[in-house]
């Protein structure tokens, strides 16, 4: 009957608590004309990883663009929130290496929350990483090697993975030490789920464009904020 | 003490000097192509015996990576003999210490290229490159102090070189070493081209180097170049590299002036200077299609190359000049 009524008390307390947290939502667009992105020529070079390509080779993903000026690929997030990382205990975050390229490109982890860095190619690469704030490591993966696995306990935003064997595989990913944030997908939009109402800062991150910031305040029913930048 | 000209000894001497030219080359391609890191362990290769790593994964940077280690590891195995061979057959003293000396150089230089590998250490690259420069100097000067023209020259009359000019090119050489240690901190940055446009940079003078302004260059850098954003001090730092150029341009331009005016045309120190002064106009030359070319792998290195060899120039010159002065006083 105690173990009934615990439960009973927890599940009572567990649906205040979603009540009582709303979603961020808003769409990213771009203003003006960014670079156009060009063909990853170097491929051509390579064996191994231009036999991936009969056709046509990828294109550079600096600026990823919906028809209508949407942005993909920016990191949005409160800022001024710290130490509530759920990271240990999520999901683990898989980056793969597949056609001689990192998939995704941009991303974003908790601090203490694992990726999963896979090969799926046939040819060799190295994994290196060159953070500012957390350890460096440089990693051996063979072709049908072990995934290799990943964590970071500070918080950096676009944190550099690259393969050194070829030198234009490279991912940027964002560690942030709570659970707020999105990454805007290839329509511009993004949703941070279950934030707590309250005043906050929301920061929009691009790697090549900046940041920009908004206050917004969040109630139960959530807030909007869209975001617009501006290649000059 | 008298010494006898040994051609066995003199020309393995300028092999290990050829040889070390290229290893120079080699490793400027290898941070030309991006490709440190490509072999994350060392001394082993992806776990392979160095000499037993199999030819079909020399692939993409592995293969600049594992071919300069290779190369590293011959030019190693070519001063070590050279250091014994010194100390076995050459009766100067100064010469058994400096082929010791080289010894010790090579070892200390493969260990700071490992560590930077296994360290991941960037700035690393810095002094790798720096030690890679002077042991060249030092791999060429023993072969200058081993040939015919070295050994018989006391037995020849010689011109004495004044003293200003030889202080004016020995100034010049250390400026020169020091455009190197700039070039090698620009290179191991890392960061493509900081500046993407000569003779104008960013279409001034002199770029602006605001917050703002450093963002909007980030923003509007051509789509091939992947890399780390650029920062206001790699601005600055190619800035003061162009700058430390021309100032070089001017001084061997002096220099073969003065050389031509105390030595006279026919002087071979006059000739040297010339062909000096050739090297550093090609060196500006590729400096500005390094730029134009977006820091072209192959265009990069070559720069890298004529880089050293105006430096490697400027000490021979100063060593020839010394042994000159010294016989004919």
């Amino acid at each position: 009957m105690k173990k009934n009524l615990l439960l009973l008390a927890l599940g009572l307390f567990a649906t205040c608590q979603l009540s009582g947290a709303g979603d961020i939502t808003g769409i990213i667009t771009l203003k003006g004309t960014p670079p156009a992105a060009k063909e990853i020529t170097p491929i051509k070079d390579d064996p191994n990883c231009s036999a991936m390509y009969p056709g046509a080779l990828p294109k550079t993903m600096f600026y990823v663009l919906g028809a209508n000026g949407e942005l993909a690929d920016v990191i949005v997030s409160l800022q001024g929130v710290s130490g509530k990382s759920t990271g240990a205990s999520a999901a683990p975050v898989v980056l793969d290496q597949k056609g001689c390229l990192y998939t995704p490109q941009i991303l974003a982890v908790q601090t203490g929350q694992k990726i999963i860095v896979k090969n799926s190619d046939s040819c060799i690469h190295n994994v290196h990483t060159s953070p500012k704030e957390n350890p460096a490591a440089n990693q051996v993966q063979m072709p049908g090697g072990a995934d290799l696995t990943f964590t970071f306990d500070k918080p950096e935003p676009f944190l550099k993975f690259q393969c050194d064997v070829h030198p234009w595989m490279f991912a940027w990913v964002t560690v942030i030490d709570h659970p707020y944030f999105a990454v805007s997908d290839k329509d511009g939009k993004f949703t941070i789920k279950n934030v707590p109402p309250g005043k906050y800062t929301l920061e929009a991150a691009h790697r090549k464009l900046g940041t920009q910031t908004a206050e917004i305040e969040v109630k139960d029913d959530g807030a909007a904020q869209n975001f617009t930048f501006e290649v000059k | 003490m008298n010494n006898k000209y040994h051609p066995a000894l003199f020309w393995f001497a300028v092999l290990t000097g050829i040889t070390t030219f290229l290893l120079i080359g080699l490793g400027g391609l290898v941070t030309s192509h991006e490709a440190g890191m490509s072999v994350p362990d060392w001394p082993n290769s992806y776990g392979y015996n160095m000499f037993l790593f199999p030819i079909h994964d020399w692939v993409g940077g592995i293969f600049y990576e594992h071919t300069h280690r290779l190369l590293a590891s011959f030019v190693g195995l070519l001063t070590t003999i050279l250091a014994v061979w010194l100390c076995l057959q050459d009766s100067r003293k100064w010469m058994h210490w400096l082929g010791i000396t080289a010894f010790l150089l090579v070892i200390l230089q493969g260990i700071i290229g490992g560590l930077r590998v296994r360290w991941q250490l960037n700035w690393l690259g810095v002094p790798h490159g720096a030690v890679a420069q002077t042991f060249l100097v030092l791999t060429c000067s023993l072969a200058l102090f081993t040939s015919r023209w070295w050994i018989n020259s006391a037995a020849e009359k010689q011109i004495s070189v004044p003293r200003g000019l030889r202080r004016h090119v020995l100034y010049v050489t250390l400026l020169i070493f020091v455009q190197l240690l700039i070039a090698a901190t620009m290179r191991h940055q890392h960061a493509g081209l900081a500046i993407t446009d000569f003779p104008l940079a960013y279409g001034k003078i002199w770029p602006v180097t605001t917050p703002d302004a450093i963002a909007h260059y980030n923003a509007t850098r051509p789509a091939e170049t992947i890399g780390q954003p650029i920062t206001a001090f790699q601005v600055n730092l190619q800035m003061i590299h162009r700058f430390v150029a021309y100032t070089l341009f001017l001084g061997v331009a002096a220099a073969t002036l003065l050389a031509w005016k105390k030595l006279g045309g026919r002087d071979a120190l006059t000739k040297f200077a010339f062909f000096w002064l050739a090297l550093l106009t090609l060196q500006i030359g590729l400096g500005a299609w390094t730029i134009w070319s977006n820091k072209a792998a192959d265009i990069t290195t070559l720069h890298v190359m004529v880089g050293a060899s105006a430096l490697l120039t400027g000490a021979l010159w100063c060593l020839i000049a010394g042994r000159r002065n010294q016989l004919a006083t």
